[in-house]
């Protein structure tokens, strides 16, 4: 059996670690179990076996509804490919294999929602459609309490911000 | 152009100074960024990746900060040049295996390096010599703002930047920098650190990155997870952890000298001794012990050397670089040879270390 990070030297120490019924295993050769440190298994915590590989051990998409066969309309890219690589097809893959890489990314990343920067255009849009989204939350909420003269006036703002130009033009926030 | 004379020379790259450069090399921050509507490179069609970089070189070359930049396809690199910038850690050694379809674009001063069709289309990066991640961060951060504006991104609102491997996704960013640590080496309290920082999501590779060997003591860390917190958040932890590396790295010195005074005398002295006097040397020997010599000064056993001496040292001696200054073809023996020569004459007016007498009881 290949130790599991250099993926050239034959491995020697086998670390199991059972975490919510999933069993996680690791292979490493002697130099890489030293290196990790994981040649002391009393201090390591096998928790970390993920980091521990990078990406490594779990790096799969899991089986999304369309299958195996799912393809990338876009580029021809398949759920197989990714296996092979571990690189996607092009940036709609994203999409395509979306349900797949949720769990992916999950062990991969700190969340599974992007808080940073953002093109300049976007951002305008993205500021936009928040504000849009809170308006029309404000103006269900006034006509609900029948507060119509709050109504009409967000009615207005709304109707404003959906005639103002794509996000080109600097809006104020 | 050839890019050995665009290159600043490896004298001028020695005296490049930063904040903490006793132990802290150079830092980087790369963002990685793809087209809209275009393959990966790894996918893409040879056309579709030419394509690809006819689009981005242009707009790279345009702007400001890239004026008098060297801009290049990457096959009209030989493979002793694409070698030499690998050695100056200004290309990965994956682009360096690039030919039709990738390309470079380097900025006069070498603060900023963009490589096309990499991994992804656009691999950005700006360098520092020193501890300065947080300027290398706003300098980056200004480029891709300007790039923004003549590119369409890949780029989601939940996933942030769309990246070939999802490794990269969302703000594309990696953060790191090379560090000298022969003190926590000798001290034997390396494997302890670089397991705590990785505990801390951050990785530590060797000198050349990924999948390479930490010669010469240097070590790489960077962050690994890019997906969920903001760039700033990222610049600023590894920023913090690597002052607490700094200071175990000034620590274990200053504990050396003190308790193992004679144990880090002999590693410096015999490092010397084989530099000064070897008449055949690997690339690999040379650099262990040229750390050895560079803790030496730092140590104040050399008080007439400079640091930039040895820094120096540490680029030509490696095998491009070293090959570069000879026309005939070395085989692996003959450079060799003519490193040890290289070394014992720069090192032959550099006396042997100063050692003050040890305290008794020592």
């Amino acid at each position: 059996m290949q130790c599991s990070v250099c993926k050239e030297k034959p491995a020697t120490v086998f670390l199991t670690h059972i975490e919510n019924d999933k069993m996680h295993k690791v292979n490493l050769c002697e130099d890489c179990a030293k290196t990790k440190g994981v040649d002391n298994p009393t201090t390591f915590s096998l928790a970390d076996a993920d980091l521990l590989l990078g990406l490594g051990a779990s790096q799969e998409i899991t089986q999304t509804p369309g299958g195996a066969d799912l393809k990338c309309p876009r580029c021809g890219f398949s759920q197989a490919d990714f296996k092979k690589t571990g690189r996607l097809g092009c940036p709609e893959c994203y999409q395509v294999f979306a349900g797949g890489l949720e769990g992916l990314l999950k062990t991969m990343h700190k969340g599974t929602r992007h808080t940073g920067k953002a093109p300049e255009a976007l951002r305008q849009l993205r500021d936009t459609t928040e504000r849009l989204k809170s308006l029309q939350k404000k103006l269900a909420k006034a006509i609900e309490s029948e507060d119509f003269e709050q109504a009409a006036q967000l009615r207005d703002e709304l109707k404003q911000l959906n005639e103002s130009p794509p996000p080109s033009a600097k809006s104020a926030p | 152009m050839d890019i050995h004379e665009f290159l600043i020379t490896p004298a001028e790259a020695a005296r490049l100074s930063g904040p903490h450069d006793r132990i802290v090399m150079s830092s980087r921050v790369r963002l990685a960024r793809n087209l809209k509507g275009a393959a990966f490179p790894g996918w893409a069609k040879k056309p579709e990746r030419i394509k690809v970089l006819e689009t981005v070189r242009p707009a790279v070359e345009s702007l400001t900060e890239m004026k008098g930049a060297f801009s290049e396809v990457m096959d009209n690199l030989g493979p002793l040049d694409k070698q030499i910038l690998v050695e100056r850690h200004l290309i990965s050694r994956e682009h360096a295996a690039k030919s039709s379809g990738s390309g470079l674009v380097l900025n006069r001063e070498e603060t900023f390096c963009v490589l096309i069709n990499e991994e992804d289309h656009l691999r950005m990066q700006a360098l520092r010599p020193g501890l300065q991640l947080r300027q290398a961060w706003s300098a980056i951060d200004r480029l891709d703002s300007a790039l923004e504006k003549k590119l369409e991104y890949a780029f989601s609102n939940e996933l942030g930047y769309l990246t070939a491997c999802p490794t990269n996704l969302g703000t594309g960013i990696r953060v790191s920098a090379m560090l000298h640590l022969p003190g926590l080496v000798l001290a034997e309290q390396i494997n302890p650190i670089i397991q705590s920082v990785n505990k801390l999501g951050l990785a530590v590779r060797g000198l050349y990155g990924e999948g390479t060997e930490a010669l010469g003591n240097v070590f790489q860390v960077s962050n690994q997870m890019t997906l969920g917190e903001s760039e700033t958040t990222i610049v600023e932890r590894l920023d913090k952890v690597l002052l607490q590396i700094i200071e175990h790295e000034e620590n274990a010195r200053q504990t050396l000298l003190e308790k193992k005074t004679k144990s880090v005398y002999n590693h410096i002295g015999r490092a010397y001794g084989i530099l000064a006097n070897a008449h055949s040397i690997s690339s690999k020997e040379t650099m262990n012990l040229l750390s050895l010599m560079r803790l030496g000064v730092e140590l104040g056993l050399f008080p007439e050397v400079d640091r930039a001496l040895v820094d120096e040292l540490f680029i030509l001696t490696q095998p491009a670089h070293l090959q570069k200054q000879f026309s005939d073809k070395l085989s692996a023996e003959e450079r060799d040879l003519l490193r040890s020569d290289m070394v014992r004459d720069r090192l032959k007016n550099v006396s042997r270390p100063s050692v003050k007498p040890p305290k008794p009881g020592n």
